[in-house]
């Protein structure tokens, strides 16, 4: 964390850095998923280029029709569609996660751009903070 | 939390004011909401709030200002999606008070 902070310091204002957001976490039964989501719409404030990664269990986050009455919390996978009126373009899944659970493009809420793993191990080495959960 | 007495009826609120639970809102509610925050409701104040309502229940989150003008603008118009026109309405920011009053809770990204 106090790395992330030196690197912005030195940038001065006005300086856009790739920050890229990591979930890798089930939607439910952790905080991280949501918290994570909070975290980059507070970003989208700072005009960075910020993208979001969804691999291993993180892929179930962006899943359609999601019913969420049984364990009596807020259903928040609707909030991923807000994140293009928040400029937030850039969603990322991983090809193998998706396989391994049996899930394709059309099981998700939004529009992605479908990665294999040495894509996103490239798309990863370019950005200036990766951030994961 | 402190409770609140609308129209005969009780209502709970966080400290701020906000209605803690978004399913106890009414139009009673939105305009003593609305009295607290010294506000008159007219229509083009209600179009705001009820395109709150909307939005909130189609994404789950109240949105942070910038974004709220944008939407606003894509709906009702760019002479009312603009920075002017909704603080003119809601001096002390629309983000903050539209959602206040449209009993959403305080707006994620809003700084």
């Amino acid at each position: 964390m106090s790395d992330m902070m030196d690197d912005m310091d030195e940038g001065g204002e006005g300086v856009v850095k790739k920050f890229m957001f990591v979930n890798r976490k089930a939607p439910h039964g952790t905080i991280y998923a949501l918290e994570g989501l909070e975290v980059v719409l507070i970003s989208a404030a700072f005009d960075q280029d910020v993208s979001m990664v969804f691999v291993d269990d993180g892929v179930y986050e962006l899943i359609k029709g999601v019913n969420t009455k049984g364990i009596e919390v807020k259903d928040f996978s609707k909030t991923y569609r807000a994140l293009e009126g928040y400029d937030i373009e850039k969603l990322y899944v991983e090809k193998a996660s998706m396989d391994a659970r049996g899930l394709t493009e059309d099981d998700l809420i939004v529009d992605v751009t479908v990665l294999d793993s040495a894509e996103m191990a490239n798309l990863m080495a370019e950005q200036d903070v990766v951030i994961s959960y | 939390m402190p409770m609140v007495e609308v129209a005969g009826k009780s209502f709970e609120v966080d400290e701020e004011g906000y209605l803690t639970n978004l399913n106890d809102w009414n139009q009673d509610i939105a305009v003593y909401l609305a009295q607290e925050e010294k506000v008159e409701m007219t229509e083009n104040h209600w179009d705001v709030v009820n395109f709150l309502r909307e939005y909130y229940d189609e994404y789950q989150i109240a949105p942070a200002v910038r974004v709220l003008t944008k939407a606003v603008a894509k709906k009702l118009g760019p002479e009312k999606g603009n920075n002017k026109y909704l603080y003119e309405l809601f001096p002390y920011g629309p983000a903050k008070q539209a959602c206040k009053i449209a009993g959403l809770p305080k707006p994620t990204g809003c700084i």
